[in-house]
């Protein structure tokens, strides 16, 4: 049977939006499908590559296995949230100036794995660096350059 | 020996079409001008150049076409495709070169088959050797038409006029025309032929430096619409039934259920059967509504792989002849040290990060489809075939695309969504899973290769006998001076789908080869860089990149600490050199190894934007360790047994090493491409450094998925 869709009240880069839709579906495609932020990407629906990733209260959170009902009324920020007024984010500046992508689709969720972690930590090491951002897959393999980005966006 | 290196990267022969005649063309791009570039002499020699047998206006071998419109905007067309190569931003560079104008200035329109000349396909590294060459010179006629019409407007010779920053100047006047100004009211076709000449690399101001990616803000920013991403009016979801296994067909199919889902189209077609839904939840739903029954048939067994190759290797030559040089038993003869071994490569998958994805649309009988290919005039083929429609009728444009490395040159989801969208009379959009993506698209060739060697106790090789079963013949041969050698391709039947893969079979070639020479040197007890070099002394290009990464590395300088070795491997292919000097940690209590340092130097010609470059070739180093440490798809009986990034490891932060690339910049010779061959010596130079660390020689790629320890002791 088709379940019955519920209406939920997203709150997403600072406005509100009604989605009516079943409880268990993804946020990722409520983005992408109902609101054409299509910034966040599909790469696994695993959870595994971290090209969906978004903010929910400042966390890093996959958005393809993130169930619409388990949000509430928490505030989700996307990759078109971050610039402001046309000023892109440090981190966004920082990806730029490194030339830190190569086709770019992983590019949104390195950008906010990478604000999730300089909020908490604002000056990480090397190592950190590595470990929180473990969970992003860049298949062309420019890794070196992300974690120059951070690290420059960390001095900034 | 006469071999098709690009084996596994021809599609289906395609017929050369072309769609647009002088009119059209003058109707298509209005006022301006307008260069039409042609390739004298047989267009089957190009890779890009349309064809028109039936003898109308336009030229036969038209390779690439640059327009400057009133306002001084100038766009050039190519059949070329982005996918992360950042080629947009080079051919960009080329042109805004020779055409003496800003980078701003210069819009590409890429890949669209109704917009660009036809193109074989973005692959083999082609782009930078043909392509931009192509496009300089019609920006090079460009520029010298606009000096000719500010002569022809002033009064004066030509000679001494300067076109510089989108204007022509008269130094002795210091009067000075915009490009725009020059073109208004014009309407200007001219065909040239390739016999342009074009500035020297060392006069390069705007190629050869470090332009950023064209369009960067919109990819930090997640305004760039990939095909997944977009959508058109009334658009619907769609989901396609897969097979349980491979070689299964659709026996009976229930479609009762998921046609009472509302909005829900279905379409059932021999084997095909598929769903179109307004959400994607939708059609989902609609889809695990169907009921079929499938018929299977046995398929082979993974753990059977190689004997199998080796069993099903066709005795058929066809045009792939052995390359013999001598005779490898007088070879043998002479040699003091004799090897022989069996080296393997597992199937791998090119797991681009975007799935693949295709938007159809029906437009009054004509097809136009948005798809992430390599291949858009060979999927526009396909289109037409599968569809029985003429090519004219089909259109294919492919968006700057979330990256391919060989993996996406079919049709498959182009024919999917063209199929539903028909049925439904609405667009609809088709992305693959990351399951249907490890399962139903192709994957990098699985090999075995056996090799035999002589060579005298000072390194010099006398005998080289080379056969390489079903990965492929790409870099079969080699640049060492061996005077008896036997080099042989043998196509085999594959159990699963295989296509190209980023350098092809050149990484698989070179993993045996340059492990092997790593074997023989150990067994001569002599350093590999200076047996590499005994035995390189006609090609200085090769020899110029192992010296460099050497140097670099400080091989022979320093000793690898306890746990720790340092390998190296030199490779030659599509017109680039690469050495890379990988140092590794290996666990000896678990097994684990980590590769920490790699330095790798590459020359490919004259370098036409050094900051792009370097992202590929430590992309390309990222990239190789997957493939040389532990990547691997599982398979048995027609099914895949990993089909997700859970179970399909690919390199991430973690795996990624110190990089040092070092770049040789060759101003004297032509730009090569470079997206290939930086990846082939990764896998060598990690085995030989874990040869180094342990003592143990893997032959197999992946050499270490489950760790050293455990590979030795299963293998062996």
């Amino acid at each position: 049977m088709t379940p019955m869709p519920t209406t939920f009240i997203l709150h997403i880069n600072g406005a509100v939006h009604h989605v009516a839709s079943d409880p268990d579906r993804p946020l990722l495609t409520v983005l992408r499908d109902e609101l054409d932020l299509t910034g966040a990407k599909y790469g696994c629906g695993e959870g595994q590559c971290g090209a969906c990733t978004v903010l929910i209260d400042g966390q890093p959170r996959r958005s393809c296995v993130t169930e619409l009902s388990s949000i509430g009324g928490k505030e989700i920020t996307t990759i078109e949230g971050l610039a402001r007024d046309g000023r892109l984010h440090p981190v966004q500046q920082a990806f730029l100036d490194a030339q830190a992508f190569q086709c770019a689709y992983c590019t949104s969720g390195m950008i906010m794995s990478s604000v999730a972690l300089l909020r908490t930590n604002a000056h990480p090491g090397p190592e950190e660096i590595v470990r929180h951002m473990q969970g992003n897959v860049c298949r062309c393999g420019t890794y070196p350059r992300i974690v120059a980005a951070i690290r420059k966006a960390a001095g900034s | 020996m006469k071999i098709e290196p690009e084996r596994y990267e021809l599609g289906a022969p395609s017929r050369y079409f072309f769609d647009l005649d002088r009119r059209e063309f003058v109707k298509l791009f209005g006022g301006g001008l307008v260069i039409l570039l042609t390739i004298p002499g047989s267009v089957t020699a190009q890779e890009s150049g349309a064809h028109r047998g039936s003898g109308e206006d336009l030229p036969h071998d038209l390779s690439a076409w640059l327009k400057i419109d009133e306002k001084g905007a100038v766009t050039v067309f190519t059949g070329k495709a982005e996918m992360g190569q950042n080629i947009r931003t080079s051919l960009t560079q080329a042109v805004a070169e020779e055409l003496h104008v800003g980078i701003g200035a210069v819009t590409l329109v890429m890949g669209d088959t109704d917009l660009v000349p036809y193109d074989m396909g973005t692959f083999g590294s082609r782009t930078t050797p043909t392509m931009a060459p192509q496009l300089r010179k019609a920006a090079a006629v460009a520029r010298e038409m606009l000096i000719d019409e500010a002569a022809r407007t002033w009064g004066v010779p030509r000679i001494g006029l300067v076109a510089a920053d989108g204007s022509v100047t008269d130094p002795k006047t210091l009067r000075s025309l915009r490009y725009e100004e020059l073109t208004k009211g014009q309407k200007l076709l001219k065909t040239i032929e390739d016999t342009v000449t074009l500035a020297p690399a060392a006069k390069w101001t705007v190629a050869g430096t470090p332009v950023p990616k064209i369009d960067g803000r919109a990819f930090v920013t997640g305004a760039h619409r990939y095909t997944s991403d977009m959508t058109r009016p009334g658009m619907l979801h769609a989901k396609v039934l897969r097979a349980p296994s491979f070689g299964a067909t659709l026996k009976m199919l229930d479609t009762a259920e998921a046609e009472k889902m509302p909005g829900v189209v279905v379409v059932h077609d021999g084997d095909f059967a598929g769903v179109s839904a307004p959400t994607p939840h939708e059609a989902e739903r609609a889809i695990a509504a169907l009921k079929a029954t499938w018929t299977t048939t046995p398929q082979p067994r993974g753990a059977d792989l190689f004997t199998y190759l080796k069993e099903n290797a066709s005795s058929e030559k066809g045009n792939e002849e052995p390359f013999v040089k001598g005779s490898v038993a007088d070879g043998m003869a002479a040699a003091a040290k004799k090897l022989e071994a069996t080296y393997t490569v597992a199937y791998i998958s090119h797991t681009p990060l975007e799935p693949r994805a295709a938007l159809a649309e029906w437009t009054e009988g004509k097809l136009t489809v948005w798809t992430g290919t390599q291949r858009p005039f060979g999927v526009r083929a396909e289109l037409a075939a599968t569809f029985h429609i003429p090519e004219d009728k089909v259109r294919v444009i492919v968006p700057d695309t979330g990256s391919a490395y060989g993996g996406k040159h079919t049709g498959e989801t182009a024919i999917e969504a063209a199929r539903l969208a028909k049925a439904a009379g609405k667009p609809v959009k088709l992305v693959w899973t990351r399951e249907e993506e490890f399962t139903w698209a192709y994957f990098r060739p699985a090999g075995v290769i056996d090799v035999k060697s002589g060579a005298r106790a000072d390194g010099t090789l006398t005998a080289w006998e080379f056969h390489n079963t079903n990965s492929g013949a790409s870099a079969i041969r080699h640049l060492y001076d061996i005077p008896h050698q036997r080099i042989e391709f043998h196509p085999s039947h594959s159990p699963l789908r295989q296509g190209s893969y980023r350098g092809l079979a050149a990484t698989a070639n070179h993993f045996a080869r340059e492990t092997h020479l790593d074997e023989m040197a150990r067994a001569l007890e002599l350093d590999p860089v200076r047996m590499r070099m005994k035995n390189l002394s006609s090609d200085a290009r090769m020899a110029a990149v192992l010296e460099a990464t050497a140097e670099r590395f400080g091989w022979g300088k320093s000793h690898p600490g306890p746990g720790r070795g340092f390998g190296i491997a030199a490779a030659s292919d599509k017109g680039g050199y690469v050495a890379t000097a990988a140092e590794v940690e290996v666990d000896l209590a678990s097994g684990s190894v980590k590769v920490v340092r790699l330095v790798a130097a590459f020359e490919c010609g004259a370098v036409v934007n050094p900051d792009g470059l370097k992202n590929q070739v430590e992309g390309a180093l990222v990239m190789g360790i997957g493939g040389a440490l532990f990547e691997a798809i599982q398979f048995d009986g027609g099914k895949i047994l990993n089909p997700f990034l859970a179970r399909y490891r690919v390199p991430r932060f973690a795996d990624t090493p110190e990089i040092e690339v070092v770049l040789l910049d060759r101003k004297d010779l032509p730009s090569a491409g470079a997206g290939e061959t930086p990846i082939m010596a990764v896998a060598p130079a990690v085995g030989n450094a874990i040869f180094d660390a342990t003592g143990f020689r893997l032959r197999a790629l992946p050499l270490a998925p489950d760790g050293v320890k455990q590979t030795s002791l299963t293998s062996s």
